[in-house]
């Protein structure tokens, strides 16, 4: 099962977010915003990471751009939670070297479905 | 996998709370026409966090009104709109309802839905001035229903070199592809570097894949949605025709946005449905517990368990020692069980801090009420807190809130006049209202201060006079003329100022006050305004006592209470009218209470030089009283006497000694009023 990093400054979405992955047999490691993200990425591998966009010290976005800029981070696959439905994020985030994105809300079933899709 | 989503909504109802704190702080800290990038920031985040969660966990009203908050709030994030006095209103109004809604949400019941109508049709009004000239274009996906059942797919794609440097991987896309139908894939070579020049990070393949079955093309475009932009692709129909074929990466954009908010349509429904019920049984069963919860720093909760454990320790080597115990081992029994006071005094301490909240928590609500009141009083009023971090009993803490509501409404209300008035007075046209808390000795003070008109003297001192409460007044301080604000009933509508009065319900604020072991002191000066001071004990649950002895019964004086303790000279006794007596100390006259008299007990002796004079200050007086002998100081755990028996004059409360038997807990300030109301009625007997 992969080892994933979920990072939301919301700590009830968090709460949804690694009870629903845990269930389904992943490792999870939290992190409260972008800065704690990238200092737990700079110490260890991860197989994914599942961001927020929005986030107080640093948003996705640019975490984003600092992890593709780790050699260990090169190919992982960086899936931005996003709330718009609209383009502008998902563009900004892809540039910024992001995979993909899952659009919120979401419920539990779709974030499996999902992460399933490229982690397998 | 099913999920209930219901044990999620807890915590973002507690943290949704806690950003619309955050926002409403900002909010009223931020002043018309200049927006400060991080503070709308903030308050951007906090909408779009409760935003989402709401719409994640089902709270799709919730969801509905914040979006729209939200979008004006992004708007001035992007310099597109102004910060008006009106938007902060609108947006103050906002966090109002979106409260109401998660309490709402919360407690089951159904809210004033025309007050957030009313707000969210202003927040619409505010968004529609704008949105005529911003309809963001391509908003309505167009209709792309015309797909008729198909064999199959022909798909050519063709990453771009750096598409792999998005993460997104080949065998990922044909895995997906190949779970809807046969697929075959042809690898095109063409584009394959010699060996030595190769790229390992770079895409250089290209493939032509053909999927056969009834496949929906979104279904193809929401495969390859991540790499849109990516790669070359175009996507055919097997056997159609070829004139739709070529399919640039822009059109691929709404299709693929597309299929997404369909399906979720349904799900989110459902989800709501399933919630209303689940509500609706949890309706009854929820009682008040849900505000009786606390939350508890973390390394509070270690701190505990890590004592637990030194705890346990000790308990396990005093069972060792007991198994086979010889006199030569006493020493290490009392080392034990010295180790053991100190175990249990530790754990005491950091149990009794859990209950200890920041005072903040009451202070909290203070900056919008005044804000609040100054638009609808028309004053400029601004609000200085201070000590906010200061540590306070939960009990105490909310019992204190509807006072401190109370006097900061005063204050506001009838303390700082209009701003025509302080400028006639030589003041500054904007008043200052200050909250304040800090440690005393074994209390809490909090001072509600102002620096407006003051407490007219003369005119309490009319009113009282009046009502028949003193004579003449002639001798009367200051603190003692204010102090029949705090009367029942001391209607004082024309007493403070011509608008209404300050006492209106003062002496509920005393009684309070008094209930929770503390006092409350008023000093005023006349155009300088006027300060309330509130004196509270730290905690309810214990406290640290003086073990007297009266006759055959034991008595527990708050050790906080004590001043000091001293045998009586005779010569300093003075008795007047022939009941009360008074003791010379120093140059203080202090009132004498015999214990044994006023709880009608049988002492020792009734010579005053055979006892003690324990002095003692309560509610701002001082008296001392007899008692037969000192005893142990100790702390003890309060046991209130009323849930157990019934409310007895001057008696605080109870406790249970070490040898079982039950003590009673003095109330300092009780008996002093006790003793003197006693005296009062015996003078005014003798008149």
């Amino acid at each position: 099962m992969a080892n994933i990093l979920a990072v939301d400054d919301s700590a009830s979405m968090r709460q949804m977010v690694v009870f629903t992955l845990r269930g389904a047999g992943h490792k999870v490691t939290e992190a409260a915003d972008g800065q704690v993200a990238l200092d737990l990425a700079k110490r260890q591998r991860f197989d994914l990471v599942l961001s927020d966009v929005n986030m107080p010290r640093m948003d996705g976005i640019t975490l984003a751009r600092e992890l593709r800029a780790l050699p260990a981070f090169k190919f992982t696959p960086i899936l931005m939670l996003t709330t718009e439905g609209g383009m502008g994020k998902k563009q900004e985030g892809k540039a910024a070297g992001a995979t993909g994105w899952i659009v919120k809300p979401f419920n539990p079933e779709q974030l499996l479905a999902t992460i399933k899709k490229v982690v397998g | 996998m099913s999920i209930d989503m219901e044990q999620f909504k807890a915590t973002f109802i507690e943290e949704s709370l806690e950003g619309l704190d955050i926002m409403e702080s900002v909010l009223l800290e931020m002043q018309p026409g200049e927006a400060d990038a991080e503070e709308v920031d903030n308050i951007f985040r906090a909408a779009h966090s409760i935003k989402g969660g709401s719409a994640t966990f089902g709270f799709s009203d919730i969801s509905n009104f914040t979006h729209v908050v939200e979008t004006l709030l992004d708007q001035i994030r992007a310099g597109e709109r102004e910060v008006t006095q009106e938007a902060i209103n609108l947006f103050l109004s906002s966090v109002d309802c979106i409260r109401d809604m998660l309490a709402g949400a919360q407690e089951g019941f159904d809210i004033n839905l025309e007050q957030v109508a009313e707000v969210k049709a202003g927040l619409d009004r505010m968004l529609g001035s704008a949105l005529e000239t911003a309809v963001p274009a391509g908003a309505e996906p167009e209709d792309q229903d015309d797909t008729p059942a198909v064999t199959g797919w022909k798909i050519i794609f063709k990453p771009f070199p750096d598409m792999l440097r998005s993460g997104n991987d080949v065998v990922r896309l044909f895995r997906e592809l190949a779970g809807m139908g046969e697929m075959e894939a042809v690898v095109d070579l063409e584009g394959l570097p010699a060996l030595v020049d190769m790229e390992p990070e770079e895409a250089c393949l290209s493939w032509e894949v053909t999927l056969f079955g009834n496949v929906g093309r979104e279904q193809i475009d929401e495969v390859f949605e991540w790499v849109d932009g990516d790669c070359e692709l175009s996507i055919t129909p097997l056997g159609g025709d070829e004139t739709s074929a070529v399919d640039t990466p822009a059109e691929g954009v709404p299709e693929a946005a597309n299929p997404a908010p369909v399906q979720a349509a349904p799900v989110a429904q459902e989800r709501r449905s399933s919630n209303d019920r689940r509500q609706g049984d949890r309706r009854k069963s929820r009682g008040s517990s849900e505000n009786s919860s606390i939350r508890v720093g973390i390394d509070k909760v270690d701190a505990l368990i890590n004592l637990v454990g030194e705890l346990v320790i000790t308990q396990s080597m005093l069972g060792q020692l007991g198994e086979d115990f010889s006199m030569d081992k006493v020493e290490r029994l009392k080392d034990g069980l010295a180790e053991l006071e100190r175990n249990t005094r530790e754990l005491q301490e950091n149990v009794m801090s859990i209950r200890m909240l920041p005072i903040s928590f009451a202070f909290n609500r203070f900056p919008r009420m005044v804000h609040d009141l100054c638009g609808k009083l028309e004053k400029k009023i601004e609000l200085k807190m201070s000590g906010e971090q200061t540590e306070l009993d939960k009990t105490v803490m909310e019992k204190i809130g509807d006072p401190l509501v109370h006097l900061v409404r005063n204050a506001v209300d009838h303390g700082i006049e209009i701003p025509e008035v302080r400028l006639k007075a030589g003041k500054s046209e904007t008043g200052t209202v200050h909250l304040n808390a800090y440690h005393q000795g074994g209390n809490i003070l909090i001072e509600i201060s102002d620096d407006g008109a003051g407490l007219n003297r003369e005119r309490i001192l009319a009113k009282a006079v009046e009502r028949g409460l003193t004579n003449s007044g002639d001798n009367l301080s200051d603190a003692e003329i204010f102090d029949f604000l705090f009367q029942p009933g001391f209607s004082t509508a024309d007493v403070v100022s011509d608008v209404s009065g300050r006492g209106v319900g003062m002496d509920v604020v005393k009684r309070n006050i008094t209930a929770l072991g503390g006092a409350i002191d008023v000093e005023s000066r006349p155009g300088n305004g006027s300060t309330f001071t509130i004196r509270l004990p730290l905690t309810l649950a214990i406290l640290d006592g003086q073990l007297v002895r009266v006759g055959e019964q034991t008595f527990i004086i708050p050790l906080v209470s004590i001043i000091e303790s001293l045998q009586v000279e005779p010569s300093r006794v003075n008795a007047i009218a022939g009941s009360a007596e008074l003791y010379k100390l120093r140059d203080d006259y202090l009132p004498v209470i015999r214990l044994y008299d006023a709880f009608g007990l049988k002492p020792d002796s009734t010579n005053l030089e055979d006892g003690l004079l324990v002095v003692v200050e309560g509610h701002g007086q001082q008296a001392g009283l007899l008692v037969d002998d000192l005893l142990a100081q100790q702390q003890v755990v309060i046991k209130s006497l009323e849930t157990n028996f019934r409310k007895v004059g001057g008696i605080s409360g109870a406790t249970i000694l070490g040898d079982g038997t039950v003590a009673l807990i003095v109330d300092i300030g009780g008996i002093i009023e006790l003793s003197r109301n006693g005296s009062k009625r015996a003078n005014s007997a003798a008149a």
